[in-house]
């Protein structure tokens, strides 16, 4: 529990002392926001029928480019060898990276949303529901993400192969999480949705890291 | 303690490497891995650390196949590969602390590993401002603080200068006369008394 503890910290450590790495999701997450309304220049209404899966696509897309560099780093160092190689469990290590990832990128974007959701004059009533959407939407974008992204880790050229291996799982939860959302602003209950998302959610957490240690033991291996 | 590997062979890309290779390692020992650049040295050392599986053969780490579930080998091994497993942006300290965690911790204090590797005047300076030397001396500094009978290096001394060299040789003869064991490739030569070491060359001729 300890070593968890420590890597998490030394993520956060890290993050901070990057120097504004940690703030490319959130600028993309805001220019895609702040760019749509004046290249469509749309009407009041239309925005806030729309703002649920523009801001949700906002967020998934900011979270699936800031993945890249979730393991790399540790694996160009050598810092992954040392953790194949010890005591310690590779799927702690999953789950300390992807939660401190978590933190960094995607937390800034949920604070941030409520902001651009009332910019695009959603209404206030689904401004919870968008909240909550994102708290379970955003940490299954990443622990699934970072099944695709310790895949990928070894090869020599990342391309377009990342988007192209999480995007089927990707589309589930954009589409519960825009739709809850969608239905919270026409004053419709959204727990229906939420509640699938929550045990897409729970599945996602706690499966997913044993997916990302083996893929990273593959890595690791070559 | 016992070490040992049985008819190892390792094929990559469709070539074989390396094949029939066997060794056994016992307290006290060196095993010197020598070789050609491509002849296989490093991919030998990720058999023998558990990194990659064996095309055939078997490590056993007394006289218990170290990838199997039962094998507590990982609790006495301390793996050091051609990167250095630091991070730029923290500092020496703040490093080996990470280190420390990773292996089983002895008593030695991280402050009393740094000065012997002659880094105590950098302990809080961040390693981007460290040299290729001061880098490698940093991760040698990790294995001081490990409670790990078991060293496997791959080019331990890269990068080292003269003096890196000897206190490399140095701290090695030392874990040899604790008891330890280490495993390591080298262009060099290494300095220590020949009844320590065993020699195994990959390659043909």
């Amino acid at each position: 529990m300890n070593t968890f503890l420590t890597l998490i910290k030394r993520d956060l450590v890290l993050a901070y002392r990057g120097r504004g790495e940690a703030f490319n999701s959130l600028i993309f997450f805001g220019l895609v926001i702040l760019l749509f309304p004046i290249g469509i220049s749309a009407s009041e209404k239309l925005l806030s029928e729309i703002a649920p899966g523009l801001i949700w696509i906002a967020a998934l897309l900011a979270t699936m480019l800031s993945l890249d560099n979730l393991f790399k780093e540790d694996f160009q160092d050598g810092t992954l060898e040392q953790w194949a190689v010890s005591q310690h469990s590779l799927i702690s290590f999953a789950w300390a990276r992807l939660f401190s990832h978590w933190v960094i990128t995607s937390v800034p974007l949920i604070i941030i949303a409520p902001l651009f959701a009332l910019s695009l004059s959603l209404p206030t009533d689904a401004i919870g529901v968008l909240i909550v959407s994102l708290l379970l939407g955003t940490p299954l974008l990443t622990f699934i993400g970072g099944i695709g992204v310790a895949l990928t880790t070894g090869l020599k050229k990342s391309s377009m192969l990342l988007p192209l291996l999480v995007l089927p799982f990707y589309i589930p939860v954009l589409i519960f999480g825009a739709s809850a959302v969608d239905v919270a602003a026409d004053g419709w209950s959204a727990s229906g949705q939420l509640y699938i998302l929550a045990g897409l959610f729970v599945l996602g957490i706690t499966l997913a890291p044993f997916a990302v240690a083996t893929s990273l033991k593959v890595s690791v291996s070559q | 303690m016992l070490f040992s590997a049985h008819k190892l062979s390792c094929i990559r890309s469709h070539k074989t490497l390396f094949q029939d290779v066997s060794f056994e390692l016992s307290p006290g020992q060196l095993l010197l891995v020598e070789g050609k650049n491509g002849a296989g040295k490093t991919s030998l050392l990720k058999l023998l650390s558990g990194l990659r599986r064996p095309d055939s053969g078997e490590v056993k780490w007394n006289q218990v196949n170290i990838l199997q579930a039962e094998s507590d080998f990982r609790t006495y091994l301390a793996w050091l590969g051609h990167q250095n497993p630091l991070k730029e942006d923290q500092s020496a300290l703040e490093n080996l602390t990470m280190l420390g965690h990773i292996r089983p911790r002895n008593q030695v204090s991280m402050i009393e590993a740094l000065k012997t590797l002659q880094l105590g005047h950098v302990k809080h300076k961040f390693v981007k401002t460290f040299s290729a030397g001061m880098k490698r001396r940093l991760s040698l500094a990790s294995l001081l603080i490990a409670e790990t009978p078991l060293w496997i290096l791959d080019e331990p001394q890269a990068a080292l200068d003269k003096t890196g060299i000897t206190l490399f040789e140095t701290l090695a003869e030392q874990h040899l006369k604790q008891g330890g064991m280490i495993v390591m490739t080298s262009h060099h030569s290494v300095n220590i008394a020949p009844k320590y070491i065993q020699t195994l060359t990959l390659g043909h001729d």
